[in-house]
C-alpha cells in the first residue's frame, strides 16, 4: 500500500491542481493575517472557508482523481498487489496531498505570524485538524461514489449533490424540523442530528471555541454537559474519526467486489 | 489627649470588649497578633481599633461579631472569622448602624454570613478589605458588602468573592464604588435596588452567577468596568431593569452569555464600550426608549444585538462591528453601507433555543443575508448608518 | 497449469460467461478466439482476478486464486487497450512497475529491440498508439514469469514490430512458458498458436489444435473455419 501511496502522492504533487490549492490557501492565509492583522477575525473567516470549501474540494478532487487514474488502477490490478492496497494507497495519496496543501498553505502564514503572537495558535491548530478530517472524510465519500458509478458524469453529479446536501440542504431540513417540533424537548435530537453530518460536526467543534458563551445560554442539561465540559470535544472527535473510518471500510469492501 | 490601649493575649487587657469599656472617646485600641474569641462586640464611642499583624477575631459562629453604633469609628487590620448563620437575622462580621464618618479598612473576612453591613449610615469609607465567602446556596448565604439606606459612602479597592451578592445596595444614594474586584459570587457581583445617583468605575466583575444587576434605579454612572465570563442560562455581564438616565461608558464586556440584558430602560447612553466574544452583546427585551449606542466596539460576538419586538426607538451610530462587511470608497473611515446588527437567526434562536447548534452554518448565513437585503422580521430602522471601518482603541 | 471449473459471470443482465470448463496444460501457445462479446477478455480478466466471477472456480497450479493476489507475480499481462497514467514518463513507468514487482527484469534488451530509446523521456500522453503498444509489450515481457497473457497484442503495431513480437513470443515459448493470446488476426493466430480455444456465447465451443479445427469444419483455412463455426451456430 505504501508504494501505491507513494506513487499517487508523487503523481498528485506534480499536478497543477495541488499547487493551485496550496497557493490559494497560502494567499488566503497571508491576506487574512497580514492585511487584516486581526487573528480572531481571521480565524472566523477561515472557519467559514474550511467548513464549506474543504469538503467541496475534497469531493471534487476525489472523484476527479479516481476517474482520471482509472488506467493506473487497471495497470496495478494486473500486478501482484492486493486490491485494497491499491485503493487505500490511492485514497491516502489524494487525501494526503490535499491535507498537506491545506496544512502547509495555511500553516506557513500562521507560523510566520505566530512567531510574533502565539495566543491564537491553539484555535488555529484545531481549525487545521478539522480541515484535515474533512478532507479525509470527503475524499473517502467521493471515492465511494466514484467506485459505485462507472459513469463519470453521474459520479460527479452525485458527489456534488452530496456536498450540497451536507453543506446546505441538511441544515435547512434540520432547522425546519427543530421549528416544527419546538414544543418537544429537542436537545438530544439536535445533538444527534449534528453528529450525522460531518460538516455540522466540524462546525460544532469550532463553535465550542468561538461561541461557548452563547451555547451556554441554553437551558437543556444535555447541552450543558455536552458544551460545558470536554465531553463535547471528545465525542465530536470520536464521531469525526468514525466518519473517516466507515467510508474507508466501505471502500475496501466495495473494491473487493468490483470488476474491472 | 487620646491614648492608646494595647490588647493582647498576655497583656493586662485580653479582650476587645474590655478594652472598649475602658476606653475614652477618640482613643486607639491596638490589638496585637493573636486570637480573640468574641462576638457581639459593640463599639458605642468614637474609637480607632487597629490590628497589628492581623489579629483573629473569632465569632465561633455564635452571631454578629462587631457592631458600630457611634460616629467617627475606624476599624483597621482585623481578621474576622466565623460569623453566625441565621435564617431570621442578618448576622454580619461588621455592622455599622446609624453612624457617620466611619472607616473600615484592611479587614479580612472569612467564614461569614454577611460581611460588612452598613445600615442607615453615611459619609463613610469601606476601603481595601478582603471578603472571602464559601456560599453554596442562596438561601443560607449573605452579601459581601451591603448598604441599606446609606448615603455618601465610598467603597474602594475591596475584593469580594464567594458570597451571595458581592456588593448590594438598597435605597442607598450617592455611593461611589471604585476599583473593586467581585468574583465567583453566587448571584450578582454588584446589585443595585432603588438606589440613585451612584457611580461605579474601574471594577472587575468576573464569573458571578449573573454579573451585575441594576434595578429600579436612576442616574447611575457606570464607567470603565470589566464584566467577564458570566456564563449560564440567565447569566449576563449586566442586567438593566427599569433604569432611567444612566451613563454606561468605557466598560468592557467579555465572554458573557449576554453582555447587557436590557429591560424597560430609557434614556441611557452607551458610549465607548467594548463587547468582546459574548453570546449576545446586547439583548433588548420589552419597551426601551431613547437609548443611544455610540462609538462602541462589537467584536466577534455570536450575536451583536437581539430584539424581541419589531419596534425600535434607540439609535445606533458610529460603532465598530467586526461582522461588518461593507466598504468605504471615500476613505473617510465610515462604511458606505449601513450595518444591520440584528440577525434573523437571533429571532429563530429566541423562539427555538435548540437551533443555536446551527450557528455559523452556511444555511443560516444565506438566510441572514436575505433578511439583511430586505428586512421582514427585524425592525427595518434598526441600523447603524455610520459604521466605523476601524476598531476604537 | 490453469483449471477453470464451471465459471459464470454476469454484468447486469448480460450473461458473459456461462459455465466455462477449461484445462490449460503447461507449455505452448494457446489462442483464445471468438466473436466480439464472446467473453474472451472477461475470461482473461477472471484469470487475473480483475473480474470477480459469480460462480465457479479458477485455480493455477492447483491453487485457487479466489481472494489471492500473490499468484499474479507469476503472470505477465498485456492489456487490450494500452492505458497508462498520462503524466508519467516512459522511464518512470518502467521504474515504477519494476519497483512494484520487485523481480529480475531485462528491459534494456527490449527497449533496444523495439527502438524505444528516444521515447524514454517522453510522457506517455504524447506517444502514438503504436508506440504505446510497444511500451505495453515492453512492460509485459521484461519479467520472467511462467504464464504470459496477451490480449490483442498486435493492435497498432507496424510490420517490423510485429515480426519482433512474433520472435519474442517464439523465444518465450522455447523457454517452456505457457502463453495465452487473444486476437482477431487469423493469420497471426495461425502462425503462432499451438492450440485454439473457441468461445461462443460464453461457452467453450471448441478446444484443440488448428488442424483439428480445420478438419472439424471441413475448411482448409482458419479464417473460413472460424466463419463456418459462426454461421453453423447461428443457423
Amino acid at each position: 500500500m505504501l508504494k501505491i501511496l507513494k506513487y499517487s502522492f508523487y503523481d498528485l504533487m506534480r499536478s497543477r491542481w495541488s499547487y493551485v490549492y496550496f497557493l490559494f490557501y497560502l494567499a488566503l492565509g497571508f491576506v487574512l493575517l497580514f492585511l487584516n492583522n486581526d487573528v480572531s477575525k481571521a480565524v472566523i473567516t477561515l472557519m467559514n472557508i474550511i467548513i464549506v470549501l474543504v469538503p467541496l474540494i475534497g469531493t471534487i478532487f476525489g472523484v476527479m482523481y479516481y476517474y482520471n487514474s482509472k488506467e493506473f488502477t487497471e495497470l496495478l490490478l494486473a500486478q501482484p498487489i492486493k486490491r485494497s492496497s491499491i485503493f487505500l494507497g490511492q485514497y491516502f495519496g489524494v487525501a494526503g496531498s490535499l491535507t498537506l496543501s491545506l496544512v502547509l498553505g495555511l500553516g506557513i502564514p500562521f507560523v510566520l505570524y505566530g512567531l510574533l503572537r502565539s495566543d491564537a495558535i491553539f484555535d488555529f491548530s484545531m481549525l487545521l485538524l478539522i480541515g484535515a478530517f474533512l478532507t479525509l472524510i470527503f475524499t473517502a465519500l467521493s471515492f465511494n461514489i466514484a467506485l459505485s458509478n462507472e459513469n463519470k458524469i453521474k459520479g460527479f453529479g452525485y458527489a456534488v449533490l452530496l456536498w450540497l446536501f451536507l453543506a446546505v440542504v441538511y441544515d435547512g431540513l434540520f432547522l425546519m424540523s427543530l421549528i416544527l417540533f419546538e414544543e418537544y424537548p429537542l436537545d438530544n435530537f439536535s445533538l444527534f442530528a449534528t453528529m450525522l453530518n460531518p460538516i455540522d460536526l466540524s462546525r460544532t467543534l469550532i463553535l465550542l471555541k468561538l461561541d461557548i458563551s452563547a451555547l451556554l445560554g441554553y437551558t437543556g442539561a444535555v447541552f450543558k454537559s455536552f458544551f460545558g465540559t470536554s465531553l463535547g470535544l471528545f465525542i465530536s472527535f470520536l464521531m469525526l474519526t468514525l466518519w473517516t473510518v466507515i467510508p474507508v471500510l466501505r471502500l475496501i469492501f466495495k473494491s473487493r467486489k468490483k470488476d474491472f | 489627649m487620646a491614648k492608646t490601649i494595647t490588647v493582647c493575649n498576655h497583656c493586662d487587657i485580653t479582650s476587645i470588649k474590655e478594652a472598649i469599656s475602658l476606653a475614652a472617646d477618640f482613643d486607639t485600641l491596638l490589638i496585637k497578633k493573636g486570637t480573640y474569641k468574641e462576638y457581639n462586640i459593640l463599639i458605642d464611642k468614637p474609637l480607632t481599633i487597629k490590628g497589628e499583624q492581623y489579629p483573629v477575631v473569632d465569632g465561633e459562629k455564635k452571631g454578629e461579631i462587631i457592631r458600630v453604633a457611634s460616629d467617627h469609628v475606624t476599624i483597621d487590620g482585623l481578621f474576622v472569622i466565623n460569623v453566625g448563620v441565621s435564617y431570621t437575622s442578618d448576622y454580619a462580621a461588621i455592622r455599622v448602624v446609624k453612624s457617620e464618618n466611619f472607616v473600615i479598612q484592611n479587614v479580612v473576612l472569612e467564614k461569614l454570613f454577611f460581611g460588612i453591613y452598613l445600615e442607615k449610615s453615611s459619609n463613610g469609607k469601606v476601603y481595601h478589605n478582603k471578603i472571602i465567602g464559601e456560599a453554596k446556596d442562596e438561601y443560607n448565604s449573605g452579601n459581601g458588602i451591603q448598604l441599606w439606606y446609606s448615603k455618601n459612602i465610598e467603597v474602594d479597592r475591596n475584593i469580594v468573592q464567594g458570597t451571595r451578592d458581592g456588593i448590594y445596595l438598597e435605597f442607598s444614594d450617592n455611593i461611589t464604588i471604585n476599583n473593586n474586584t467581585s468574583t465567583n459570587n453566587l448571584r450578582y457581583g454588584l446589585h443595585f435596588m432603588f438606589s440613585n445617583h451612584d457611580v461605579y468605575t474601574n471594577n472587575t466583575f468576573e464569573n458571578n452567577g449573573a454579573g451585575v444587576a441594576v434595578m429600579f434605579s436612576k442616574h447611575i454612572k457606570m464607567y470603565n468596568n470589566t464584566f467577564r465570563k458570566n456564563w449560564g442560562t440567565a447569566a449576563y455581564g449586566m442586567l438593566l431593569k427599569e433604569i432611567n438616565d444612566a451613563e454606561i461608558k468605557g466598560n468592557t464586556f467579555e465572554e458573557n452569555t449576554i453582555g447587557i440584558n436590557i429591560e424597560g430602560s430609557n434614556r441611557i447612553n452607551y458610549h465607548n464600550n467594548h463587547f468582546i466574544q459574548n453570546g449576545w452583546a446586547i439583548k433588548v427585551l420589552g419597551a426601551c426608549y431613547t437609548n443611544s449606542f455610540k462609538n462602541n466596539n462589537f467584536l466577534y460576538n455570536s450575536f451583536d444585538i437581539s430584539y424581541n419586538s419589531k419596534l425600535n426607538d434607540n439609535t445606533f451610530s458610529s460603532n465598530y462591528w467586526s461582522g461588518y462587511t461593507g466598504y468605504d470608497l471615500n476613505k473617510d473611515g465610515v462604511g458606505d453601507v449601513p450595518y444591520r446588527p440584528v440577525k434573523l437567526f437571533s429571532y429563530i434562536v429566541n423562539r427555538t433555543p435548540e437551533t443555536i447548534v446551527l450557528l455559523r452554518s452556511l444555511f443560516m448565513d444565506v438566510i441572514d443575508f436575505s433578511e439583511k437585503v430586505s428586512p421582514v422580521f427585524t425592525p427595518d430602522n434598526l441600523l447603524d448608518d455610520a459604521p466605523l471601518m476601524k476598531k476604537i482603541e | 497449469m490453469i483449471q477453470i471449473d464451471n465459471l459464470y459471470k454476469k454484468f447486469g443482465k448480460n450473461e458473459v460467461l456461462c459455465g466455462i470448463e477449461l484445462d490449460i496444460t503447461k507449455g505452448g501457445i494457446i489462442a483464445v478466439l471468438g466473436p466480439n462479446g464472446s467473453g474472451k477478455t472477461t475470461l482473461i480478466k477472471s484469470i487475473l482476478g480483475m473480474v470477480i466471477p459469480n460462480k465457479g472456480a479458477i485455480s493455477i497450479d492447483g491453487k485457487s486464486i479466489k481472494n489471492q493476489w500473490k499468484y499474479r507475480q507469476e503472470i505477465e499481462y498485456l492489456p487490450q487497450i494500452a492505458n497508462f497514467p498520462s503524466n508519467l514518463k516512459v522511464k518512470e513507468l518502467v521504474r515504477m512497475i519494476k519497483d512494484l514487482r520487485q523481480c529480475e527484469s531485462n528491459e534494456n534488451a527490449l527497449i533496444e529491440l523495439f527502438g524505444l530509446t528516444p521515447f524514454l523521456d517522453k510522457k506517455l500522453a504524447t506517444l502514438s498508439g503504436g508506440t504505446k503498444q510497444k511500451v505495453n509489450i515492453l512492460l509485459t515481457f521484461m519479467f520472467d514469469s511462467p504464464l504470459i497473457i496477451l490480449d490483442e497484442p498486435t493492435t497498432g503495431l507496424d510490420p517490423v514490430a510485429l515480426i519482433r513480437l512474433k520472435e519474442l513470443i517464439g523465444t518465450e515459448k522455447e523457454k517452456g512458458k505457457t502463453i495465452l493470446v487473444t486476437s482477431h488476426i487469423m493469420q497471426f493466430v495461425e502462425e503462432i498458436a499451438d492450440r485454439v480455444i473457441y468461445l461462443l456465447e460464453g461457452q467453450v465451443y471448441f478446444q484443440g489444435s488448428l488442424d483439428e479445427l480445420k478438419k472439424q469444419t471441413n475448411q482448409n483455412n482458419v479464417e473460413h473455419a472460424i466463419a463456418a463455426i459462426a454461421t453453423t451456430s447461428h443457423a
